[in-house]
């Protein structure tokens, strides 16, 4: 955080010149003209964001107070009102819609917590592992950050005849090879599908967490592993008193990413899975995508997007205010 | 220092954000868009052939024969089943879709509610030669009753069970089961060594559905009643998803990989000999396409429950592919001759045969290409047993929440988890609550 505060100049101007300033000029017209340039410039930045992100999510929670279904996708502003009626459908957990997005919501608080757990524990791991100078250090390196590099449909089409029933690489491996199973595994359907999409997941996830805890670990200077070596600290000491604390900072921001990236992927269980997940692994993406475009009822599937925007500003949001509280304290 | 730096990459970025605007409001969509002039159409179609790359080759040569005919150059772009109802849909609400479109028959009524196409009204329907030409099973199947028809039968389709007629012998299964419990016990003789009897497409929406409506209708069911409300709870439907998924859960004549397909993976198995049976619409050309020719298989009737299809004991819904104009055509009378030019005698006996389907145009339906043992069977199966599936504005809606019900149950199934009536009703009651 502090690396992105700069100095500003404004507080010192206002101090200096009273009244007119030496030109003869207004001061606002001048401080305009001196103040200015950088916020014209940012104009068409300001203008880009407005309309890709701004403008879509107002008409996201325009259209979630609308009764948005086929009879009017036509002209949608013909559509009429509902109030929070999509919300009160979507909140109400004793009726089929409310109690399916609950379940949905709390497979996917469940799919977060494990995909993002495993995939720091991974990079981690394998970061501290490949800290020290080894031959093939480096193509190691490259070969770990292969999945984070692959078009994501590519290799998640490939996970997904992987895992297929009879012809699949893992069912052959598991059952045909090393007869671990009894019986073939289904991995697309029912239960398993749920680990499926966490290995799925952490596979194209680690390696990012990979990345930023290596550049996170160049940080911390060579000096307090050797001085804690010679004051005779084991590597689990040096990583417990030393390691973690020193990315403590690196390890808060990544799990935060990590996190909103999950929580919000869509592409992962739509490509595994397609159009209907199953039950066990029926994700907030794909539940909204189903309740909208397959059901036809855009503002029930709006409403769904606004709860989950407003449900991620606001983990976001106590997140960054109690880690950051914790720092200033520590 | 920092300033210098900064502000030639702003501007640069600001330059190409500008150049980035410019380019957006200039440019049009090219593939997409009705066509605004007189001398082009847009044509979706749907996925008909054994791949998408086999429907350009079958349809390329007839829009030549109409560019040639007309001066009307048409742009086709075959669309894929999973995608199809989805770009209706984006195209319906952007208002920047194709002239023409197919559209599967049971979605007619959702998609003449939403207003997006145009009303074949009696004199629209004359200036392509008038409703007459068309069978009345198939034009029941273009939109809700007692409102103009929202498409025109292009295709029409049934159900049929095909056998594999190497394998029965060996089993020494004379003909065709008639009966469920007789293509249970056929299916157990089959059933053995890796091979199966049935194959079905345990995670296919349409399919699931398609088998939803026939079973309810043999238990006295439908999942709508008069006045379009969904009624999927009650004891006929329950019994017929129960008896349909049965055929995977409790008598194992179906193999439980099964439960994954949703990419025609049955109709391989079949070809390949993986499985002895398949219930499918005009499966022929697809076969075809895998190596079976149509000696090796018989076509019967789907069973039923008292052996004899009719009104009262349906084996099929009435399948078939619609094609509709869209409302936003810039060119109504282009798309108007199209339509007339692809329910035309010559074409409708060109790409019926080419496609395995059953002309819904009565003249073309007399051509002796049409009387195959599997095109003999599947007319009289449309003509006698074969009932539409509910025209009202929310069958789309039922067939994904039917559809995915279904799929949930076979995934049960294909676990070894029990099937029951009570599991199976509440899957149904699920899907109903969210029909809204």
């Amino acid at each position: 955080m502090t690396a992105t505060a700069h100095p500003h100049t404004p507080p010192a101007e206002r101090t200096s010149g009273r009244g007119r300033a030496p030109g003869g000029r207004p001061r606002v017209v001048q401080r305009i003209r001196r103040v200015g340039l950088p916020y014209l410039l940012l104009l068409p930045a300001l203008i880009f964001e407005l309309l890709v992100h701004l403008i879509p999510m107002l008409v996201g929670i325009v259209i979630s107070l609308k009764q948005l279904t086929q009879f009017y996708i036509r002209d949608w502003q013909q559509a009429p009102w509902a109030g929070f009626g999509n919300y009160r459908v979507a909140v109400n957990f004793n009726a089929a819609i409310g109690a399916a997005l609950l379940h949905s919501f709390l497979i996917t608080c469940a799919f977060a917590a494990a995909a993002v757990g495993l995939s720091w524990l991974l990079g981690t791991a394998a970061a501290i592992l490949a800290q020290d100078r080894f031959r093939g250090r480096g193509l190691l390196r490259a070969v770990f950050l292969t999945p984070y590099a692959l078009p994501v449909y590519a290799s998640v089409i490939t996970w997904a005849f992987m895992f297929q029933y009879d012809n699949g690489l893992v069912n052959h491996v598991l059952h045909n090879q090393l007869g671990i199973t009894s019986r073939p595994t289904f991995w697309l359907l029912g239960n398993n599908s749920f680990i499926a999409l966490v290995i799925v997941s952490v596979w194209r996830n680690w390696p990012f967490a990979f990345l930023i805890v290596m550049a996170g670990l160049q940080m911390i200077p060579r000096e307090l592993y050797e001085a804690s070596a010679i004051d005779g600290a084991g590597i689990w000491q040096q990583i417990r008193l030393i390691t973690m604390p020193s990315l403590r900072a690196i390890n808060q921001v990544l799990a935060l990413v990590l996190f909103l990236w999950t929580f919000n992927d869509f592409t992962t269980p739509y490509v595994l899975f397609g159009n209907v997940a199953p039950q066990a692994a029926d994700v907030i993406s794909i539940h909204i995508y189903q309740a909208s475009f397959l059901t036809w009822n855009f503002g029930e599937g709006s409403a769904m997007s606004v709860l989950l925007l407003a449900f991620l500003l606001l983990v976001t949001a106590a997140y960054l205010l109690v880690t950051s509280r914790r720092r200033s304290y520590a | 220092m920092v300033r210098l730096t900064r502000t030639p990459i702003a501007a640069g970025i600001a330059a190409a954000l500008l150049a980035a605007l410019t380019a957006c409001g200039g440019g049009t969509s090219t593939s997409s868009g009705g066509s605004s002039h007189a001398k082009t159409l847009t044509y979706w179609a749907s996925n008909q052939g054994s791949s998408i790359q086999d429907d350009y080759h079958k349809l390329g040569p007839q829009l030549q024969k109409f560019q040639q005919q007309t001066g009307i150059k048409v742009k086709l772009e075959v669309v894929g089943w999973p995608d199809l109802l989805n770009r209706i849909l984006a195209a319906t609400t952007s208002g920047r879709g194709p002239d023409l479109v197919n559209i599967g028959n049971t979605w007619s009524a959702s998609l003449q509610s939403t207003g997006a196409f145009v009303p074949f009204t009696a004199t629209t329907f004359n200036r392509i030669g008038g409703e007459n030409r068309f069978l009345r099973s198939a034009i029941g199947s273009t939109g809700a009753a007692g409102k103009p028809p929202t498409a025109v039968p292009l295709y029409s389709l049934a159900y049929g069970l095909y056998y594999n007629k190497k394998l029965f012998a060996k089993a020494g299964i004379a003909g065709p089961p008639t009966t469920w419990a007789e293509l249970i016990a056929d299916g157990k003789k089959l059933t053995h060594g890796g091979k199966y009897g049935l194959a079905i497409e345990g995670a296919s929406i349409p399919e699931n559905v398609h088998h939803a409506f026939v079973f309810a209708k043999q238990h006295g069911a439908d999942f709508f009643d008069a006045s379009g409300n969904p009624t999927f709870t009650t004891p006929g439907a329950v019994q017929g998803v129960t008896q349909f998924v049965n055929l995977m859960a409790t008598d194992k004549i179906v193999a439980p990989a099964d439960a994954e397909y949703d990419q025609n993976q049955s109709v391989s198995d079949f070809a390949t000999g993986k499985a002895a049976m398949l219930m499918w619409q005009a499966a022929g050309s697809t076969l075809k396409a895998h190596g079976m020719t149509p000696s090796q298989y018989g076509v019967a009737p789907v069973p039923v429950q008292s052996g004899t299809p009719g009104p009262g004991d349906i084996d099929s819904m009435v399948a078939g592919i619609n094609i509709a104009i869209f409302k936003n055509t810039g060119n109504l009378s282009g798309a108007l001759k199209f339509v007339k030019f692809m329910t035309s005698d010559a074409e409708q006996k060109t790409l019926n045969g080419e496609y395995g389907g059953i002309p819904p145009v009565k003249s073309a339906l007399s051509d002796p290409a049409f009387s195959t043992p599997e095109l003999t069977v599947l007319r009289s199966v449309l003509a006698n047993s074969a009932a539409a599936l509910p025209q009202v504005p929310k069958e789309s809606q039922f067939e994904q929440l039917v559809g995915t019900a279904m799929k949930n149950l076979f995934a049960d199934a294909a676990a070894g988890r029990p099937v029951t009536a009570q599991t199976v009703k509440q899957q149904l009651a699920s899907a109903q609550q969210q029909m809204g």
